[in-house]
């Protein structure tokens, strides 16, 4: 025990059996969860409906948990820090988002041309928001202490995240906020066997699905993305070979609140209610996501962030929501401490 | 060594005006009227310096960040909750069990399990230790930062369940009332001192509170001379040599949670009693951070630090935000320029600011432990301590 804290590797043979049995496990009890429930509808005779309609709404609502977690990935994969605030730029997201309605003149009543247009502005417009505070954050919070112990930034980004709450209060109150339906997102699109997909389901993926694929192959293809990932790597040698590291990891940020900026939309178009502590659950259930695919890794963060969409819509249908945010928390310690590389991680230095 | 020298000799001086302030709060409350509520938030500020010295255990000392500290102080509270009230009314045939408790709680409430406060004491200094251990072993095997969200974790499942403790029904016992309160609590009655009543006065349980802190600054410094402090803080400075000098990681990591968790407790239950009520508000994330931030204000790892910043920011909460920031002429300025907020609502916010200043711009702490200063100065090898920066 005293040992594994220490040394970055276990024996070989030993590593091996471990990985086998850490990923598998974690497998099992990720899939036990709605397998349980789907055995007890079953059971009870009442179809597989329910848990479908479940996998839909928790798949929809990963999409937004994908669209955070990635934000954590990017930042940590850079620069190891759990950008603590991250939820919180989020929640401002979706602040933004709404107070831009009115501005845009979108009423429940705008046609559908009109909607799609006017979402289009507000989607850039809260993008662009969310991107420059996650920007600025970086640059007051966490640049001064780049050479300070790991665990200075990782403080004052908890005290950010307590900042941007109570800017969240001090815009819409310290109460939820119920906010104009526009897209009515409970509506029923068609359905498959008593799986209901609504308007909300589309609207997530529609979102989501080119957002993901375009920061792909920003950090794949283009000449900044391979500097994001010379950076990620090692910064040192990064700043030897002539990459602009503090530019690069601006940029990282940047990209970071521009996800969450476009989750913030969608949750609140999604949810039709607005809150100041949104962020701090939402940052949360998108850390586990992010820690559950790999943190640092974008294909585990989306990954994880769908899985732990199921896992959540689950467990506020059938447990309640007031246990969701335990439940999720449960798997992030289990996963923290069994498997810290998560599903498909590479290896950090920290989670080893 | 002429440095260590140097400070041994002082040492005793610098006790002189420790006694001079121990000795003016001591008679503070006999110049107040019995219910004063000076007095009150004096008390409050007491309780916090008990787990602000228990946090500086862990994360000032052995350098863990933890941010559920909040956990413990609703162990202790609930410990209280359930063993000094009406709450489990049915237990030996609704007659109760009274446990060294005074004639007046027996006739008054007849009902409940009400235990003398010296054992609910005990009771939770015994499971937040335990609690504190349990929660420290799965971070044995991480490191840094992922300790810090772990302990989180475990820290929001805990409140999670004292907010939802309501629909946890366990032999027709709740868990707890969630947000609403177990109360009343029974009143204090010390031996030697007798019965307490925070509804006529107040001094009792001022005094009782001063005594916990200078028990609990006793046990730290102490455990800071001991040879486990220093183990904490060679494990502070940097893991690997301190593992391969001998000391052992896994028994001097789990002895920081455990004891820093018991102040936690031990605050918890005092405070249970004193407030009278326990309910899950009390058991906010940011609890958690209201104590680090007095953590960081006053210096990771300096008691005497711990202490001022405990205070100052319990002055802040208390005094500064309702009574000078948003009352009178800085409130009417505030309008004036065409803000119409109070600094109330936004507490949270206010020491989140304080966190991140203090962070960027004196990460030492107001009063930075003299020991970490010489360091600061001089330098050591570790590179995984809080506080050093290259400022």
């Amino acid at each position: 025990m005293a040992a594994a804290s220490i040394s970055t590797g276990r024996p070989k043979g030993g590593a091996a059996v471990w990985d086998f049995i850490s990923k598998w496990g974690l497998i099992t009890l990720l899939v036990a969860f709605p397998l349980t429930y789907a055995g007890i509808d079953l059971a009870n005779g009442d179809g597989l409906a329910r848990i479908g309609n479940n996998l839909v709404a928790g798949l929809s609502n990963g999409a937004i948990w994908a669209l955070i977690a990635l934000g954590y990935t990017l930042v940590y994969g850079i620069i190891e820090l759990i950008n603590f605030a991250h939820g919180d730029v989020f929640m401002i997201g979706s602040f933004t988002a709404f107070a831009l309605y009115s501005v845009v003149g979108l009423t429940l009543a705008t046609g559908p041309l009109g909607l799609v247009l006017g979402l289009l502005v507000i989607l850039l417009l809260s993008m662009l928001v969310c991107g420059s505070l996650n920007v600025m954050i970086e640059r007051v919070a966490y640049r001064p202490l780049r050479g300070a112990p790991k665990l200075a930034p990782l403080i004052t980004a908890v005290g950010v995240s307590f900042i941007l709450q109570n800017v969240g209060i001090l815009w819409f109150g310290s109460s939820q906020r119920g906010i104009p339906d526009l897209i009515k997102a409970q509506q029923e699109l068609f359905s498959i066997g008593g799986v209901e997909v609504s308007r909300a389901d589309l609207l997530a993926v529609a979102v989501t699905v080119p957002l993901v694929l375009l920061l792909t192959t920003f950090v794949n293809r283009s000449r900044l993305g391979k500097a994001m990932r010379a950076t990620a790597q090692d910064p040192e040698a990064a700043r030897l070979m002539g990459i602009n590291v503090d530019t690069t990891i601006s940029l990282t940020f940047l990209l970071g609140g521009l996800l969450a900026g476009a989750a913030g939309l969608i949750y609140a178009l999604y949810q039709t209610n607005v809150w100041y502590f949104q962020g701090f659950t939402a940052g949360l259930i998108a850390f586990t996501a992010a820690v559950m695919g790999g943190i640092g890794n974008l294909r585990g963060a989306v990954l994880g962030g769908l899985i732990i969409g199921i896992i959540q819509q689950i467990s506020d249908n059938r447990i309640g929501n007031e246990w969701t945010p335990a439940v999720v928390f449960a798997y992030l310690v289990l996963i923290m401490v069994f498997r810290p590389q998560g599903l498909i991680g590479e290896e950090t230095r920290e989670a080893g | 060594m002429s440095k260590l020298a140097e400070l041994r000799s002082t040492r005793w001086a610098a006790w002189l005006p420790a006694i001079i302030a121990v000795v003016a709060v001591a008679l503070f409350p006999l110049f107040r009227p019995p219910l004063d509520a000076t007095m009150s938030d004096v008390i409050q500020a007491l309780a916090y310096v008990v787990m602000a010295l228990g946090l500086n255990i862990v994360v000032g000392f052995a350098g863990l960040l933890d941010l559920g500290y909040v956990a413990f102080y609703a162990f202790g509270a609930l410990a209280a909750g359930w063993f000094a009230s009406d709450h489990f009314s049915k237990v030996n045939g609704g007659e109760g069990v009274h446990i060294g408790v005074s004639e007046f709680v027996t006739t008054a409430f007849p009902q409940g399990i009400h235990v003398s406060f010296l054992l609910i004491m005990i009771g939770a200094i015994i499971v937040t230790a335990v609690a504190g251990a349990v929660i420290g072993l799965p971070t044995l095997r991480l490191r840094g930062d992922y300790i810090a969200i772990v302990t989180l974790a475990f820290g929001e499942i805990i409140s999670r369940f004292a907010a939802n403790g309501d629909e946890v029904v366990i032999k027709g016992y709740a868990l707890s009332n969630g947000r609403e309160s177990i109360s009343p609590i029974d009143q204090l009655n010390l031996p030697l001192v007798g019965e307490f009543d925070s509804a006529t006065n107040l001094r009792l349980y001022f005094w009782l509170a001063l005594a916990l802190v200078l028990v609990v600054l006793f046990v730290n410094f102490r455990l800071r001379d001991s040879r486990l402090g220093r183990a904490w803080i060679a494990l502070r400075e940097d893991e690997v040599a301190a593992a391969s000098m001998g000391v052992p990681l896994v028994r001097t990591k789990l002895t920081a949670y455990a004891i820093g968790a018991t102040f936690g407790g031990i605050a918890g239950a005092f405070l249970g009693v004193y407030n009278n009520s326990v309910n899950a508000n009390q058991f906010q994330f940011g609890i958690s951070i209201f104590l680090l931030a007095m953590v960081i204000l006053g210096g990771l790892g300096s008691i005497w630090g711990v202490v001022i910043g405990a205070v100052l920011l319990s002055f802040v909460n208390t005094y500064v935000i309702p009574d000078v920031l948003d009352k009178g002429s800085f409130n009417n300025l505030l309008s004036d320029v065409g803000l119409d907020f109070t600094f109330g609502e936004i507490k949270f916010g206010v020491f989140g600011f304080i966190l991140v200043l203090m962070m960027v711009l004196r990460p030492q702490g107001l009063l930075p432990e003299r020991r970490r200063a010489i360091e600061l100065t001089e330098g050591t090898g570790g590179d995984d301590a809080i506080v050093e920066t290259r400022a």
